[in-house]
């Protein structure tokens, strides 16, 4: 199964992976970094397809796509 | 399983200072995957703006220096000259390209330099806070226009694009976007064009990159993509000029 990793301290919580990722595996999380930011979390059992639609829009480089 | 996807070595492992959903991070990658493919990691001299971008030599992983507002492509000029071996390149704001650094821009254009520049049009003046800038559009409320971009008192938006267009001496010049993932590989290509023209010694070439500003223009990180699909598009089509 693919998957994603999100570098959370990286992570500015701007959500633009969660409105692309097209089988809504990415959701807005609930802990805060260091920085005080919510960072978005993979959802356990997300259908990722890898498509990597996520890191290509994530303008801080915070995700790694595993395929 | 393989890594399909992971930070290019021409773009340092920090956390930048831009705001959440600012488009300066999309295309500061997208040049670093570029110089990563087109393997001019150690070839490469970036020219860095006055404007949010001011320290973008902190994120990059190769050369860089920083010229004075505006004078980005007059900076870049006097190191492709001297050391003609070098990919030189500008990374430049609206602001920084298309208002205190027109005189600059166009006489590089026109003397056809063998230089690449990046030019990102986010329709505002970010560093200082949300000015107008001359790519601001009709009707667009910013700090400096309260009520909107008035066509009598602040004129049309400048389609310095299409300006340069016109230059005899400018080869290559693309309007792309980087509202969601098709465009945002889109703009690679574009950019990696750009930068491939410099290395066949073909001439000046810029790419204009339609860019979020969700912090100056009030919006949502998605809602600041769907107003460059929807809105400014309209104004700044996205298509190759020459
Ligand atoms: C000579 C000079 N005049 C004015 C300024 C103030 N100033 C700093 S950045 C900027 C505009 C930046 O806008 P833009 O180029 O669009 O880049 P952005 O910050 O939006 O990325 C201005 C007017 C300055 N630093 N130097």
């Amino acid at each position: 199964m693919p998957r994603i990793t999100i570098d959370k301290e990286k992570c500015k919580g701007c959500l633009l992976c969660v409105s692309v990722c097209p089988k809504g595996a990415i959701k807005a999380g609930t802990k805060m970094n260091k920085r005080g930011i919510t960072f978005v979390e993979f959802k356990k059992g997300g259908n990722c397809l890898g498509c990597a639609m996520c890191a290509v829009i994530c303008p801080d480089c915070c995700i790694e796509v595993y395929k | 399983m393989k890594k399909i996807f992971s930070r290019p070595e021409s773009l340092k492992n920090v956390t930048t200072h831009y705001c959440a959903g600012c488009g300066h991070g999309l295309a500061h990658r997208l040049i670093a995957e570029v110089i990563d493919e087109l393997n001019i990691r150690e070839k490469v001299i970036a020219v860095a703006p006055v404007g949010c971008a001011v320290v973008a030599y902190d994120y990059w992983n190769f050369d860089c220096t920083e010229a004075a507002h505006g004078r980005a492509l007059a900076v870049g000029t006097a190191i492709k000259r001297v050391r003609p071996d070098n990919i030189v390149f500008t990374y430049q704001g609206d602001g920084d390209l298309a208002a205190i650094g027109t005189n600059e821009t166009i006489h590089a254009a026109n003397r056809g330099e063998n230089i690449t520049a990046i030019f990102i049009n986010n329709a505002i003046y970010g560093m200082t806070g949300g000015q107008m800038a001359p790519t601001t559009l009709l009707g667009q409320k910013t700090a400096t226009t309260p009520k909107g971009r008035d066509v009598r008192f602040q004129g049309y938006p400048l389609n310095i694009s299409l300006l340069l267009g016109t230059l005899p001496a400018v080869k290559y010049v693309e309007r792309v976007s980087l509202h969601n993932p098709q465009e945002i590989l889109k703009s690679k290509r574009a950019i990696k064009q750009a930068f491939q023209n410099q290395i066949d010694n073909i001439g000046f070439s810029l790419v204009e990159i339609l860019s979020p500003c969700p912090t100056y223009w009030e919006m949502s990180s998605e809602k600041a993509m769907s107003w460059i699909r929807d809105t400014m598009t309209k104004e700044f089509p996205l298509r190759r000029i020459k």
